[in-house]
C-alpha cells in the first residue's frame, strides 16, 4: 500500500523521552509567583440543609481567602449539558463531599488545619442510595421523579413475539461503581488577572469543556478565558467533566484574591469526592425460538446518576444503544433510564455505558444457550448480525465483517475448544477449577447520532518559521498516544518525515476546539480532520507556486518558510463535515447511532482456588477487528490497559459505600490489580478499513473495556457451575455462592 | 499529607543505649520509628497520635542477625529484604522468609521491618503467624537491662502488648529446631502482591518416624498453627494442636480439625471481607496444611 | 552498617540536613519529618518522583536510596541523612538515555508517564540485582509500581529488553 511511510508504524512516542526522563510537567510540577494553595470543605452528610458555618476562633481567618456561593460572580453552576450542579453548595446538600465552601491561604500545612476548623451544622434529610430507593420515589430527591432521563428504543413488534418463543429467557445483571483510579490525582493551578481574564492549567482531557464552565461561572467573556492542558497522568473519563469543578474552584479563590491559587487533590479526596463509573441494572427478557434464534425481546436498562444529572444522559444514552449487542434482533424494545441518588455524581469511564449493557447482554447470552441447550459458541453465532442487517436502532451494517468468522479465528487463537475439554475433565478433582468463557461485542466509535455534527470540531495544522509543521487541537495526551497518531498523520499526508512535525500544547488561547477528548473520537474524527488540514497547506504552498505536486522534506521547508517569510503565516483550518447518508433521528432514537462499530471477540481463561474461593485469569486472547492499526505499539498498549481495566471490573475493584460515601478511598482498600495478577493477554487485530476514519481506523480506546468482565464471569461459571450476574464477583461472592450450594 | 511536619520532632540519636535511655527519662513520650512503614501511612493520613519520635532505623545494634549453633537472632530492625536474602532464614525458617516476600512491594521490603511489624500489631500482619509457630521469643531492652519474653502471650490485646512504656524490641530469637518439619504458609489477600491479609497460617508439623511401619507413618508427633486477621492477635489454634496431636491423619480427624479452628476464631466483618469467609478459608487452611503433613509422611 | 547521621539535632523546628542526591552533595535545612518526597520536590526541585497515593502503595514516588529502592512518600527526611540517592534525573548522564529509558521508550512501556519514573528505578534496581531476570520475576519486582494505562505487559517487556543491552548501561 502506498500510505504505509508513517501509518501502521510504531513510531517514537512525541513526548515519551520526557516522560521517561522525569522532564514532564504535570501540574503539581508547575509552581507560580505569590501562588496559594486552595482546599475545599466538603459535607459530611449525604443530604439535608445548612443551618450554620462556624469558623474556630483559634485561626486569624482574616489570613485566609474565603470563597462560598455568594461569592461567585456568575450562575453557580457547573455548566455541562443541564445546569443542575452547584459549583458550591448554596443551603442544601445533595450528597457526601459535596464542596460548601473554599479555603486559601500560602501555608498548606496551615491550609489543611484550617479546613478542619470549619464546622457545618446541618439539618438531615432522609436520603437515597440505591435505584431501587430512587425508583420507589418514596424521596424525592431530584426534580419531579428522580429521573436525570429516559430513552426507549422500538423495533419491529415485541409484543407478538412472546407466544411464538419456544422460550422465554430473563435475567438480572447488575455492575457496580469503578473508580478511574488514573495514578496522577486531579490538580489545577489558577490565575487571575483584571484584564487578561482567568487562566486555568490542568490536568485534564478537554480544555472547551472547562471554558464554557469558566465563562458561565466567572461571567467572563471568550477571550477573558484560557485553559491549557498540563501532562496528564492518565483520565480514563475521570477527567472529562470533573476538571471543570476543580478549576472553577481554583478561579473563584484566584479571583477573589488576585493570587494564583493551586489546588491538588490527595487520593482520598480524589477518590471520595470525585466520579466513578455508574452503577447499572439491566434486566432482559428474551424471546428465543428452539432453534436459538432471539425473535424479539425487551431490556431495560438502568444507570444510578448520583445527585446531579451531569453526563448521565450520555452515558444511558450510549449503554442503551449497545444493549443489544453485536446481534440481530427482529424486535425490540429497550428502555434507558438514569436515575437520581444521594452519592456524588457518576460520570464518564472508558466505555461509557457499554461496559455495563455489554456485560448484561454477554451474561444473558450464556443463560440462553443454557436455556436452549446450546453452547456459548453456537448461540452466539446464529445471532451475530450480517452485513446487510439492521442494528436495534436500526442502523445498517454496511461494512463486510465477519463476526463468525472472527469467533472463529479467537476460539482457535485461544484453544478454547480443547480446554474447554480438558477442563471439564481436570476439575473433577483437585482444589483448583478451571474454566473459559467467550464475550463477542461492538463498539460505537465517535459520538453518538448527531453528537459529531453538534460539536462541530475544528483543527488546524500550521507552517512554522523553521519549516516545521505544527498540529493545532484541542484533543489532549493523557497517555493514549493523541500527540503521536495525530502528528504521524499529518507527516503522512504532507509526506514528511515523522520528526518533521510536531502538535501544540492544548491551550484554548492557541488551538481550535477540536471537541472533547472523549468517545473514542480522536484517531478517527479528529486525525481526520488533521489529515485535510495538512493537505490544506499543502495545497496554499502549491496554490502560491513555491511547490509542486511532488516534492522532497527540504522543498517542502523551504517553501514553508518562504510562505512565512511574505505573508506572516501558514494556517490550514478543517471544520467537521458530516458524512453524507448518515441519518440519526433523536426523537425516537433510530438510525445511524455511530459512523461505525469496531468488533470484538475476547476469551478469557480463569482458575478458581476453592481453598480461597479467588479467582484468577490465567490467560486472555483479545481480537479486535478496528479498521486499522494506526500504531501497532500505541493500539496493543490500549487493548491491554483496557483489558487490565476490564480484569478490575469483573474480579478486583468494589467500592465500598457507607451512607453514599465511598470508604474505601485510599490505594490500600480499593484493590485494583498489580503486574503479579495480570496474565499475559494477547491482542490481535483484524482491519476492515473504515471510510469514516482518518486513513481507515476506527476508534479503539474503549472497546477493550467492553468484552473482560462477561467472558471472565462466563469462565468463572464455566469452572464452577455456578451463576454470577452482578459484578464484582469477589473471593467472598464465590464462597457464599459455592457455600450455599453446597459444593464442595 | 494532612500532617504538618513543624508539629512534629525526630530524633536519631544514633545509638541504642542513647535511645534507651532517652525512653526512660520521658516514657510513653517517643515513638520509636524504623523503616516507618506502617507510622509514616498514618502521618500522612493525618492519623498519627505521637508527636515525638525517635528514629531506630540504622542502628547496628538492630540490623544484625546472630548465628548461633542452636538459635539465630534477628535484630529488631532488620528489614523483610534482609530476612528473604538471608540463607539460614530462608531455609530454616521459610515462613518467616515467605511472610517477607508477601509484605508490601520491594520498596516496602527495603524499609518495613520484624520489629515494626510485632509492635504496630496489626492482626493482619503477615510474619506474626510464623513468629507464633516457630515459639519466637522476644529480647526486649531498657534502662533496666534485657528481658527475654515468649512471643507467645506477648500480645495481650488488640494493639496491647507487653512491653513497658520505656522499652524497645532489641532482637526475635528463634531455636533452630525445625529441620525435618513441614513448614506450611499461606496468605489470601485482595490479590497476588501488595495485600493486606484476609487469613495468613503459619504451621509447623512433624510424623512420627517408624522404621518401615506405615501404619504409623501419617502420626502427628509434634504440631504448632499460627493465623492471623481471624482475632484482634495473631493466635495459636492450641486447641486444633490438642485435637490432632498423637493422631493419624484421617478424613474424620481433619473434620474435627477443621471444627475446632472454627471454634477457635473470631474473625470479623470488615472493610476487606467477611468473618464466613475468612473462617471458611481458615479451615481450609488448616485442612490443607494436614493432608500434605500426611503426604509427607508418604513419601519419608 | 554503619551510617553515621550527621545531623545537628535541635529537639523542635528544622535541621541540617546533608546528602548526595544524583551524585550531588547537597546541604539543606528542613524539618526532619518533612517527607522525603516533598524534600525532593519542593526543596531541590527533583519533580520526577510523584504523589500518586501517599500510602506507599502506588509506588509512583519510589527513588533509589543507598542502593535500594523506597517509597520517599513513606520516608522521614532525618532518616535520609548521609544517604545516597538516586532518582529518575540521575539515572542517565546528561542527553544520554539509560538502556532502561530507551527500552521503555521503544516498548511502549510509558504511557501517561506518571508511574514511569518510579518504575523505570524499579526496573533499575530489579537488574541490579537480577541481571536476567525472567518474565515473573519482573513481575514480582515491580508489583509495588502500580500502572493504571499499560497493563504491564509492555512495561515487562521493555525491562526484558533493557536488560538483554545491560552492556550500554
Amino acid at each position: 500500500m502506498s500510505d504505509q511511510r508513517i501509518i501502521g508504524k510504531s513510531v517514537p512516542r512525541k513526548e515519551g523521552r520526557d516522560k521517561v526522563t522525569g522532564a514532564a510537567r504535570y501540574i503539581d510540577d508547575m509552581t507560580l509567583p505569590g501562588m496559594l494553595y486552595g482546599a475545599t470543605v466538603r459535607s459530611q452528610i449525604p443530604r439535608g440543609i445548612i443551618k450554620r458555618i462556624s469558623f474556630a476562633p483559634q485561626f486569624d481567618w482574616d489570613e485566609f481567602v474565603v470563597v462560598t456561593a455568594k461569592d461567585i460572580p456568575g450562575k453557580n453552576c457547573i455548566a455541562l449539558i443541564g445546569d443542575d450542579q452547584p459549583c458550591l453548595a448554596d443551603g442544601k446538600i445533595d450528597h457526601p463531599e459535596e464542596p460548601i465552601l473554599l479555603l486559601a491561604h500560602a501555608d498548606p500545612h496551615l491550609l489543611r488545619k484550617a479546613v478542619d476548623a470549619v464546622t457545618i451544622e446541618y439539618e438531615p434529610l432522609p436520603a437515597i442510595f440505591t435505584m431501587e430507593e430512587s425508583e420507589a420515589r418514596t424521596e424525592i430527591i431530584w426534580g419531579t421523579d428522580n429521573t436525570f432521563k429516559t430513552f426507549l428504543i422500538s423495533k419491529g413488534d415485541v409484543d407478538s413475539v412472546w407466544c411464538t418463543a419456544d422460550f422465554i429467557v430473563e435475567g438480572e445483571y447488575t455492575t457496580g461503581a469503578q473508580e478511574q483510579l488514573y495514578i496522577e490525582n486531579n490538580g489545577v493551578i489558577a490565575a487571575f488577572d483584571p484584564q487578561q481574564g482567568i487562566t486555568v492549567w490542568g490536568s485534564l482531557q478537554c480544555p472547551y469543556y472547562v471554558h464554557k464552565a469558566l465563562m458561565a461561572l466567572c461571567a467572563l467573556k471568550e477571550d477573558k478565558v484560557r485553559v491549557v492542558q498540563m501532562e496528564t497522568g492518565g483520565a480514563f473519563g475521570g477527567k472529562e467533566d470533573y476538571p471543570s469543578i476543580i478549576a472553577g474552584h481554583a478561579a473563584l479563590l484566584a479571583m477573589k484574591s488576585a493570587r494564583p491559587v493551586k489546588i491538588i487533590y490527595d487520593r482520598t479526596e480524589d477518590m471520595t469526592a470525585t466520579t466513578k463509573r455508574h452503577p447499572s441494572r439491566t434486566r432482559h427478557r428474551t424471546a428465543v425460538s428452539k432453534d436459538g434464534k432471539i425473535l424479539g425481546g425487551e431490556i431495560d436498562f438502568t444507570i444510578d446518576g448520583g445527585a446531579y444529572a451531569t453526563l448521565s444522559s450520555v452515558v444511558l444514552s450510549r449503554g442503551t444503544i449497545h444493549a443489544g449487542g453485536p446481534y440481530y434482533w427482529p424486535n425490540v424494545r429497550i428502555r434507558g433510564k438514569a436515575v437520581a441518588t444521594n452519592m456524588p455524581p457518576h460520570g464518564a469511564f472508558r466505555g461509557f455505558g457499554a461496559p455495563q449493557s455489554l456485560f448484561a447482554m454477554e451474561r444473558h447470552m450464556d443463560r440462553i444457550a443454557q436455556t436452549v441447550g446450546l453452547s456459548p459458541v453456537e448461540i452466539r453465532r446464529r445471532n451475530f448480525l450480517q452485513p446487510g442487517q439492521t442494528t436495534t436502532t436500526e442502523q445498517t451494517i454496511r461494512e463486510e465483517i465477519d463476526l463468525s468468522k472472527l469467533l472463529d479465528r479467537a476460539l482457535e487463537l485461544s484453544s478454547y475448544t480443547a480446554k474447554k475439554k480438558r477442563f471439564a475433565q481436570e476439575n473433577q478433582t483437585g482444589p483448583i477449577k478451571k474454566g473459559i468463557g467467550i464475550a463477542t461485542f461492538l463498539h460505537g466509535a465517535g459520538f453518538t447520532g448527531s453528537g459529531e455534527r453538534y460539536l462541530a470540531s475544528v483543527v488546524g495544522v500550521e507552517g512554522c518559521a523553521d519549516g516545521t509543521v505544527r498540529v493545532l487541537v484541542s484533543s489532549t495526551e493523557f497517555g493514549q498516544g493523541t500527540n503521536t497518531v495525530l502528528c504521524q498523520i499529518a507527516a503522512e499526508a504532507l509526506e514528511l518525515p515523522y520528526d518533521d512535525v510536531c502538535i501544540a500544547q492544548p491551550d484554548t488561547n492557541q488551538v481550535p476546539n477540536s471537541g472533547p477528548t472523549v468517545a473514542s473520537r480522536t484517531a478517527m474524527v479528529v486525525g481526520n480532520l488533521v489529515r485535510s488540514a495538512a493537505l490544506g497547506i499543502k495545497q496554499a504552498l502549491i496554490a502560491d507556486g513555491l511547490l509542486s505536486d511532488k516534492y522532497s522534506p527540504e522543498e517542502f521547508r523551504a517553501a514553508c518558510k518562504h510562505h512565512i517569510a511574505k505573508r506572516g503565516e501558514l494556517r490550514s483550518i478543517a471544520r467537521y463535515d458530516p458524512p453524507p447518508g448518515v441519518f440519526w433521528d433523536d426523537e425516537k432514537y433510530r438510525g445511524e447511532a455511530y459512523a461505525t462499530f469496531a468488533w470484538a471477540v475476547y476469551v478469557a481463561e480463569v482458575a478458581v482456588d476453592l481453598s480461597t474461593y479467588t479467582a484468577t485469569v490465567k490467560e486472555f486472547v483479545a481480537l479486535q477487528e478496528v479498521g486499522k492499526v494506526l500504531h501497532p505499539i500505541l493500539a496493543k498498549g490500549q487493548i491491554i490497559g483496557g483489558v487490565a481495566q476490564g480484569i478490575g471490573f469483573a474480579i478486583y475493584e468494589k467500592v465500598v459505600w457507607q451512607n453514599g460515601r465511598m470508604q474505601n478511598g485510599q490505594m490500600t482498600n480499593y484493590i485494583m490489580p498489580t503486574s503479579a495478577d495480570l496474565p499475559k493477554i494477547r491482542v490481535f487485530f483484524e482491519e476492515l478499513g473504515n471510510v469514516h476514519g482518518a486513513y481507515g481506523a476506527k476508534g479503539i480506546g474503549e472497546l477493550p473495556m467492553d468484552g473482560p468482565a462477561p467472558a471472565i464471569v462466563n469462565a468463572i461459571e464455566d469452572a464452577l457451575g455456578v451463576r454470577f450476574d452482578s459484578i464484582p464477583v469477589l473471593p467472598e461472592d464465590i464462597f457464599e455462592t459455592v457455600f450455599a450450594d453446597g459444593v464442595r | 499529607m494532612r500532617s504538618d511536619p513543624a508539629d512534629y520532632e525526630l530524633i536519631a540519636p544514633g545509638k541504642l543505649q542513647t535511645v534507651v535511655q532517652l525512653l526512660a527519662e520521658e516514657p510513653g513520650k517517643w515513638l520509636p520509628i524504623a523503616g516507618g512503614t506502617d507510622i509514616m501511612v498514618q502521618y500522612s493520613a493525618g492519623k498519627l497520635p505521637a508527636r515525638k519520635l525517635v528514629s531506630i532505623w540504622n542502628l547496628p545494634e538492630l540490623r544484625t542477625v546472630e548465628i548461633s549453633p542452636n538459635e539465630i537472632t534477628i535484630g529488631a530492625a532488620c528489614t523483610y529484604t534482609q530476612l528473604r536474602e538471608h540463607n539460614i532464614i530462608a531455609s530454616e525458617f521459610p515462613m518467616l522468609a515467605s511472610a517477607a516476600r508477601w509484605t508490601g512491594g520491594i520498596a516496602n521490603q527495603n524499609r518495613g521491618t520484624l520489629g515494626g511489624n510485632i509492635v504496630n500489631a496489626s492482626p493482619a500482619a503477615d510474619s506474626l503467624p510464623a513468629l507464633l509457630a516457630y515459639e519466637a521469643e522476644l529480647i526486649l531492652v531498657s534502662i533496666r537491662g534485657e528481658r527475654r519474653v515468649p512471643y507467645l502471650g506477648f500480645h495481650t490485646g488488640y494493639k496491647k502488648m507487653n512491653l513497658a512504656p520505656d522499652e524497645l524490641i532489641r532482637a526475635i530469637g528463634l531455636r533452630r529446631q525445625f529441620s525435618g518439619y513441614l513448614h506450611y504458609a499461606r496468605k489470601v489477600g485482595a490479590r497476588n502482591a501488595q495485600a493486606i491479609s484476609k487469613v495468613c497460617v503459619a504451621a509447623l508439623g512433624r510424623l512420627r518416624r517408624h522404621n518401615g511401619l506405615d501404619a504409623l507413618g501419617n502420626m502427628i508427633e509434634d504440631v504448632r498453627i499460627a493465623v492471623g486477621s481471624v482475632a484482634p492477635i495473631p493466635i495459636r489454634l492450641t486447641d486444633v494442636e490438642r485435637t490432632v496431636a498423637g493422631k493419624s491423619i484421617e478424613p474424620e480427624l481433619v473434620q474435627l480439625a477443621r471444627k475446632a479452628a472454627a471454634a477457635a476464631i473470631q474473625p470479623i466483618d470488615d472493610i476487606r471481607s467477611t468473618a464466613r469467609y475468612r473462617a471458611a478459608v481458615t479451615g481450609n487452611f488448616v485442612a490443607e496444611f494436614l493432608q500434605q503433613l500426611r503426604e509427607q509422611g508418604k513419601t519419608a | 552498617m554503619t551510617v553515621p547521621m550527621s545531623v545537628a539535632s535541635e529537639r523542635r523546628g528544622k535541621c541540617e540536613l546533608a546528602f548526595v542526591v544524583n551524585g550531588r552533595r547537597e546541604n539543606i535545612r528542613v524539618y526532619p519529618m518533612e517527607r522525603l518526597l516533598d524534600v525532593l520536590r519542593h526543596e531541590l526541585n527533583l519533580t520526577g518522583a510523584k504523589e500518586g497515593c501517599g500510602e506507599g502503595e502506588c509506588g509512583s514516588c519510589s527513588i533509589l536510596m543507598n542502593g535500594e529502592l523506597v517509597n520517599s512518600c513513606l520516608v522521614p527526611a532525618l532518616q535520609a541523612a548521609d544517604a545516597e540517592i538516586t532518582t529518575i534525573e540521575g539515572l542517565a548522564a546528561e542527553s544520554q538515555l539509560s538502556a532502561l529509558q530507551s527500552a521503555f521508550l521503544e516498548c511502549g512501556g510509558a504511557q501517561c508517564g506518571i508511574c514511569t519514573p518510579g518504575m523505570i528505578l524499579g526496573a533499575r534496581h530489579l537488574l541490579n540485582k537480577n541481571p536476567e531476570p525472567n518474565a515473573d520475576e519482573i513481575r514480582e519486582a515491580l508489583s509495588g509500581n502500580l500502572c493504571r494505562c499499560t497493563g504491564y505487559a509492555q512495561i515487562v517487556e521493555a525491562v526484558a529488553q533493557a536488560a538483554r543491552h545491560r552492556s550500554s548501561e
